[in-house]
């Protein structure tokens, strides 16, 4: 019998669970070794070259290089191991978060000002809040061509 | 015999720990979060304890994916603030309580908690942003501080009912160990957040507050809740909150004895990504 998983259809959510993980072991492990200065500096002088000493696959590497989160956490990641890139480019953990919902950073510092971002119409897939799929990205950016 | 006299809850958020290293707590986004912890810098120096056990989780820290455990009691005698990537925080080192911990996990994994015993490890804002919240920047902690790392980043953590039922387990623990000492048990992490996906920055203050509520009045109704409601309610890292049920665990009313008393509330949103939660529980007896 399969695990039970309910946590699938909460909406813009990716739960880090053992299969999660068992994907981005190695994407994972490359931000931990970003915990030594040594390493961030070597990472900043050669990015390619410090990931390709890695075991990653090159969808993993591609998506480190272009610091799409989104993307690092469907391939396994995990926002706690991705935070060692951020802090490596001087990033908070609220230029991170921001940056996978879409919005500016200003947007969404303005959102968390206002109280935060609602949990009506996000509770699950299927309901009409602004971390549905169909409401991607948030913000400015997603009124584009609108 | 040592005795548990009170629990304190807490966020423990990383952007709060800057602010204060960075000299920001004057700035009115963060006066107002620091101005939440005045009564509980003052209610800690007159209340000052022996020993300070604190349950936190590690962010990735001490333990990266080649080892994940569940709980780990940290038993050394000092522990170093880790780099977590921005140079390791200039706050003191944590001075550990090696004989009670060591007791502590003797007695807990004989009430059949697996504890994992960590002889050397690195603490990370879990537990230091905590201290700062409620010491200030003194030159060096009040207290010994013994370390207690949940596993709250690969899911599944653990239920918030197996928490609540460790903390009355520790509660033994300490009560059985030989020496006249006062403990106080800290909860951390929370309240409603989220840091990925599209989702990031969900908050739920209306959750949160009932959270807040029960784990005053109805701590054993409030461990039945599962998983799912947390990361649903309050966010993929919400889930941190099973953690508070550990340190409520340990009261005395769960053993049977009087309701403590609340000395302290304190709620704000936000600091960065999070909810701001604060608690302080005297036991009455």
């Amino acid at each position: 019998m399969a695990i039970d998983k309910p946590y699938l259809d909460v909406p813009g959510t990716t739960i880090f669970d053992a299969e999660q993980s068992r994907k981005g072991y190695w994407l994972n492990q490359f931000c931990t070794s970003l915990m030594k200065a040594d390493n961030r500096a070597r990472f900043k002088a050669n990015e390619r070259g410090y990931l390709d000493a890695w075991p990653m696959s090159e969808e993993q590497k591609l998506a480190v290089m272009s610091r799409d989160l989104n993307r690092c956490i469907a391939l396994g990641g995990n926002i706690y191991f991705l935070a060692r890139i951020g802090a490596t480019d001087g990033k908070s953990f609220q230029q991170m978060a921001g940056s996978m919902t879409g919005m500016s950073e200003d947007e969404y510092r303005a959102m968390m000002l206002a109280g935060g971002r609602s949990v009506e119409g996000n509770r699950y897939l299927g309901e009409d809040g602004d971390a549905q799929p169909q409401h991607q990205p948030q913000g400015a950016a997603g009124k584009k061509g609108a | 015999m040592a005795r548990i006299t009170a629990s304190a809850y807490t966020s423990h958020i990383p952007a709060i720990g800057a602010a204060l290293d960075l000299g920001k707590t004057q700035e009115p986004y963060w006066k107002v979060v620091f101005d939440g912890y005045e009564f509980s810098k003052q209610w800690l120096a007159e209340h000052k304890p022996d020993v300070i056990f604190l349950v936190y989780n590690d962010h990735a820290t001490a333990f990266n994916l080649d080892l994940i455990p569940t709980f780990a009691i940290g038993t050394a005698a000092e522990f170093q603030p880790a780099d977590e990537g921005w140079g390791p925080r200039p706050v003191p080192k944590v001075i550990g309580h090696p004989e009670l911990a060591g007791h502590i996990a003797q007695s807990v994994i004989q009430q059949d908690f697996d504890l994992t015993i960590v002889n050397r490890m690195e603490v990370d804002h879990g537990l230091t942003v905590p201290l700062s919240l409620m010491c200030g920047q003194p030159a060096a902690w009040p207290c010994p501080v013994i370390p207690f790392a949940v596993n709250v980043v690969q899911y599944p953590v653990p239920s918030g009912a197996r928490c609540f039922a460790l903390g009355q387990a520790i509660r033994k623990a300490v009560e059985s160990f030989d020496a006249p000492l006062n403990v106080q048990i800290w909860g951390t992490g929370g309240m409603s957040h989220q840091l990925q996906g599209p989702r990031a920055g969900l908050i739920n203050a209306k959750w949160d507050n009932a959270f807040l509520d029960r784990l005053i009045a109805d701590p054993r109704g409030l461990s039945q809740v599962p998983h799912i409601e947390y990361v649903r309610e309050a966010g993929s890292e919400g889930i941190e909150l099973v953690m508070w049920l550990i340190a409520r665990g340990a009261m005395a009313d769960v053993a049977g004895g009087p309701a403590p008393k609340v000395v302290h509330r304190f709620y704000h949103v936000p600091a960065s990504n999070t909810a701001v939660g604060h608690l302080i529980l005297e036991d009455a007896g």
